[in-house]
């Protein structure tokens, strides 16, 4: 049956985005899942989570792997299994896709699945270094692409080919800073102007500073249960009615087209029909979409069919995904402004549509939301993991 | 007989290391893989065969990197791109001798090879810099 719930939010959890001075990541996930076991009174965790998936993409930060056991150590959940997932930025959409299956295997009726990253110990080199290992080695890394490098080759494409403009870039930068200033837990809370925006030290033309999402530290999580129970824990259960996940080559230099990504639109495709949404435009109400660099969101809203290959300058020139547009994206902030701590993005995506669809997102509430979407992109496009939830 | 060399990277990295641009090619559906690959990844044959691919193509798409990580601080700002060569086949690489402001997309480009250097042949991996310039 199409829109049936696979399985349902009934907490979450977000730790502070941003520089977390002395904080390792194990404790950094600890605090979001104290947010999470704070939002749910009638959920015993130690009694009643059976298993947790952790999304976490990188060792080199802190020299540390083996993310699930000290996730599960440090949340106060030993021996429950714990299981980490690793697909590059898209790592804990995978985790919540894992967790899906988990609850919808008839295995377990209640898990958790989250995300974590350290960042901000190490420099930006060593960064954009630790970063780029989630694009080709041989082929990208040798040659000295980095990251930034591999969205400005697609930036590059999509201007010659659609007469996209720097300008709507920084539309996004703008739209997203405002939204991050409007979330408490983003890493920048500041507004931008377009001036500023276009006038940032260039990172990778055409990508410029402002075009970059950011460095930070941080981690989420949510506690997912077996439809048929939510209810038991919650009087806003959100469903959870589309789950899809595509792959790509490694290297973008071997894909037929430089100005989408392949992987999104067939994730995109799965969760559409598994959610029985037809108009994207129309039925969705709230995004959080993948906004690493300004020009994935522009490419994000034509993969997600929220307009025509070519034309998504056009849907932020227009306003149409602004706050108070028809279809808000990014109301977090994105990674542009709330942050980008790689292994906590997906979950953290599926924490803000937990809030708008429970109308708890305070200043930046969208009205009436019901129906949100998610789109985690692992590196430059090799993995995509799309979600659709419902209010009930 | 002696044994063909095999399909991979680090072979495609020895023969560009001669000056050659190297892909493979199934025997069996006529596929081309560049960079080679073991089996076809279109039929899963592994009757391949080796076939030079020019050195000459079009600039697809380009960057000029300002921020890299440590072992490339030095070339900072350098040019990388996306250039498809004959058979519709692409391979990304630095792009060298010519100013930035002379880079547009469909321009010729030519790969050229730095062989690796005699002391760094041991280290894995041992592959050369090829990169392109103006054809």
């Amino acid at each position: 049956m199409k829109g049936k719930p696979l399985a349902s939010i009934v907490s979450a959890g977000l730790s502070k985005f941003g520089r977390l001075e002395g904080l390792y990541a194990r404790e950094i996930f600890a605090l979001a899942a104290k947010e999470a076991f704070e939002r749910c009174p009638n959920l015993d965790p130690k009694k009643d989570i059976q298993a947790l998936f952790i999304g976490h993409m990188g060792e080199s930060y802190e020299h540390q792997g083996h993310t699930g056991a000290t996730a599960a150590d440090w949340t106060g959940l030993l021996p429950i299994p714990a299981t980490r997932t690793e697909c590059a930025c898209a790592s804990s959409g995978a985790a919540l896709r894992a967790a899906i299956f988990a609850i919808a295997s008839g295995l377990y009726d209640i898990v958790m699945v989250g995300g974590v990253e350290k960042m901000t110990n190490r420099t930006t080199p060593e960064v954009t270094e630790f970063l780029a290992m989630a694009s080709d080695y041989p082929f990208e890394q040798w040659h000295g692409i980095t990251f930034p490098g591999l969205y400005a080759l697609m930036a590059t494409a999509h201007m010659h080919k659609y007469g996209t403009t720097e300008e709507q870039m920084a539309m996004i930068a703008v739209k997203n800073h405002h939204n991050g200033f409007l979330n408490p837990k983003a890493h920048m809370q500041k507004e931008v102007t377009l001036e500023k925006a276009l006038s940032s030290r260039i990172i990778a033309w055409p990508l410029k500073l402002y075009d970059c999402s950011l460095i930070s530290d941080g981690a989420s999580c949510i506690i997912l249960t077996k439809p048929e129970i939510a209810r038991k824990y919650t009087d806003t259960p959100i469903h959870i009615i589309g789950s899809g996940q595509g792959s790509d080559s490694i290297g973008i230099y071997e894909r037929e087209s430089l100005t989408s990504l392949a992987a999104a639109k067939f994730a995109a495709k799965q969760a559409y029909e598994m959610a029985g949404i037809e108009n994207p435009m129309k039925e969705i109400d709230v995004a959080e979409v993948h906004d690493c660099f300004t020009i994935a969101e522009i490419i994000a809203y034509e993969d997600l069919g929220f307009c025509k290959p070519g034309e998504g300058g056009r849907l932020i020139e227009e306003g149409i995904t602004t706050l108070d547009g028809s279809l808000p994206v990014n109301t977090s902030g994105g990674l542009k402004a709330k942050g980008h701590p790689v292994g906590a993005t997906g979950t953290a995506q599926a924490y803000e549509i937990y809030l708008q669809l429970t109308g708890q997102a305070e200043k930046r509430q969208v009205e009436n939301a019901e129906v949100g979407l998610t789109h985690n992109v692992g590196g430059s496009g090799a993995t995509a993991v799309v979600h659709i939830y419902r209010r009930e | 007989m002696s044994e063909a060399p095999q399909f991979t990277i680090e072979q495609f990295y020895k023969f560009m290391n001669k000056g050659k641009v190297m892909g493979a090619k199934c025997r069996n559906c006529g596929k081309i893989m560049l960079p080679p690959r073991p089996i076809c990844i279109q039929c899963y044959s592994e009757n391949l065969e080796w076939i030079e691919i020019g050195k000459r193509g079009k600039l697809l798409t380009y960057t000029i990197i300002h921020v890299a990580p440590p072992q490339f601080q030095h070339l900072i700002p350098y040019a990388v791109g996306i250039v498809e060569l004959e058979n519709g086949l692409k391979l990304p690489g630095m792009i060298r001798d010519v100013d930035f402001d002379k880079i547009k997309i469909g321009m010729e480009l030519e790969i050229e090879v730095e062989p690796v250097k005699k002391e760094e042949e041991q280290k894995w991996p041992a592959w050369p810099k090829y990169y392109y310039k103006p054809a």
